[in-house]
């Protein structure tokens, strides 16, 4: 359908439909090669490694040395983390509350990416966050902090390589 | 070939079309209703004007970004964070086969500070070189006033977070960043964020996605998170990146919302390397030798995640890094 004319004086549709993904609907694009190898380009979808993962996995769907971008299917109540450094969450999917408290076990500066706290946080409750779809948290730099979500969902997280980051590159890359 | 530092620069009275004419060391630029005209000492090119203005605009708004920010096959910049190499023909085989390609090493301050002139001088009030196709109307014509408001928009980057205090702020109607048009069915609720007394301003969050559809710029990267030295750098996407980007390190891309796709090609010679098309939810790394350009048919979301190390290029040029992300 037409809609109004523009500022160049073309003539622009009526409405336009942003596209996202879900974990119930993604379609993925991928490389068309001419001479290259596809897996110089580690290219996945988050949604479909989602799918395949368990719950609370920290699958490394991106890595720049040491940095990663992790994709976690967020299903029931995770365990409780922290890190030596800001990290940050965006939902992709779904719901997902966020709890934090201080706690008295924190990780050495050297020590990146997320570490499992041995036992449930004994310091005082900091507060909550609760993400629904396309929202971003922070993670703050030395704070327990649990994830709860109530359907499956998906979570991005911005991090560095840790104990808990999990590479599959050959199960979630293109490689032909 | 290469000049040392004091690169000197010169403008001149306006040409019968009204725009003046500028030198950056050998090279020297004009302009008139159409075309932008360059030369240097061993040869000249021509570039539609339109195109020019975009590309020149994301060159300054991004500081000359990360490698390099070709304007087209023949024309460009190679940033070694300090100084500047403005080039003709040094990523193009063909150039370089026969001898024609030339460059020069500058400072950034005097590289920046004259295409600023240059953009500012050459960009008339009825063209927004931020903007798509739709959204501005033309860069051609004689001289006709200026649109400096839209060619010295603020650099938006967080130092932490979006919407942490003191930090970068939320984008809203009031502060000037509607919906924009082809996003009006984002969702824009904000996170629920729940302090204890004692910990107000520790804890945050904001809704990425209305904050980008609130985007009032095409292809501009903008930082929102931080984490060291890895950097969210989401950007709203419409038409034809005005640039063709050759990376010094490895950049990834995640597409938030619609659809792109790719040309992809070997930074240093231009040949074809593959096409990438990139739905919502699909993560690609883009290799740090190759250069590429994006097409966006509706506008979209990007985001753009990059590792800032101000080591990373060296240690791949000099092949202690790889050009890829990971092997298997
Ligand atoms: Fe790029």
């Amino acid at each position: 359908m037409a809609g109004a004319t523009n500022a160049s004086g073309a003539v622009e549709a009526a409405s336009y439909k942003t596209v996202f993904a879900s974990l119930e609907d993604f379609s993925k694009g991928g490389v068309e090669l001419i001479n290259d190898d596809p897996r110089h380009y580690a290219f996945s979808n988050m949604y479909e490694v989602a799918s395949i993962s368990k719950p609370w996995e920290q699958v490394a769907v991106g890595k720049n040395m040491q940095y990663v971008l992790e994709v976690v299917r967020a299903e029931g109540q995770s365990g409780w983390r922290t890190a030596s450094h800001d990290q940050f969450a965006v939902s992709l999917d779904g719901e997902v509350e966020i709890e934090f408290f201080t706690h008295g076990a924190p990780v050495d500066e050297s020590v990146e990416g997320s570490v499992a706290l041995a036992a449930d946080p004994d310091g005082q409750r900091m507060g909550r966050v609760v993400l629904n779809f396309g929202h971003q948290a922070l993670l703050p730099a030395n704070s327990a902090y649990r994830m709860t979500a109530s359907r499956p969902s998906v979570v991005m997280i911005q991090t560095i390589a840790g104990a808990d980051t999990k590479f599959r590159w050959a199960e979630i890359c293109q490689t032909v | 070939m290469s000049i040392e530092a004091g690169t000197p620069t010169s403008s001149t009275e306006p040409n019968a079309e009204g725009y003046r004419g500028f030198t950056l060391g050998q090279f020297s630029f004009r302009r008139d209703e159409y075309f932008a005209y360059i030369s240097w000492p061993t040869g000249s090119h021509i570039m539609s004007v339109d195109a020019f203005l975009r590309a020149m605009q994301r060159d300054i708004a991004w500081d000359f970004f990360y490698g390099i920010v070709n304007f087209d096959g023949v024309f460009g910049t190679m940033n070694h964070y300090g100084t500047v190499d403005l080039f003709a023909g040094r990523y193009n085989d063909s150039y370089r086969k026969a001898e024609l390609d030339y460059s020069e090493n500058i400072d950034t301050p005097i590289i920046r500070e004259q295409f600023k002139a240059i953009l500012e001088d050459w960009t008339n009030q009825t063209f927004d070189p931020f903007a798509s196709p739709h959204e501005t109307g033309p860069a051609f014509g004689v001289k006709n006033g200026s649109n400096v408001d839209a060619i010295t928009r603020r650099r938006v980057a967080a130092t932490r977070m979006v919407n942490l205090p003191g930090d970068e702020e939320l984008r809203n109607d009031e502060n000037g960043h509607p919906l924009n048009r082809m996003f009006l069915d984002v969702p824009q609720d904000e996170p629920l964020v729940e302090a204890e007394p004692g910990f107000e301003g520790q804890l945050a969050g904001f809704n990425l996605f209305n904050y980008l559809a609130r985007s009032q710029v095409t292809w501009n990267p903008s930082v929102v998170s931080v984490c060291k030295d890895s950097l969210f750098c989401p950007t709203t996407e419409e038409y034809i990146l005005p640039i063709i980007h050759g990376n010094d390190r490895v950049e990834w891309f995640i597409q938030l919302s619609d659809e792109i796709s790719w040309e992809v090609e070997d930074r240093d010679t231009g040949t074809m390397r593959s096409r990438v098309v990139m739905k919502a939810g699909d993560v690609c790394a883009m290799p740090a030798d190759i250069r590429h350009q994006g097409y966006s048919p509706k506008r979209s979301m990007l985001l753009v995640w990059e590792n800032g190390d101000p080591n990373l290029a060296d240690l791949i040029a000099s092949g202690q890094a790889p050009t890829y992300p990971a092997d298997f």
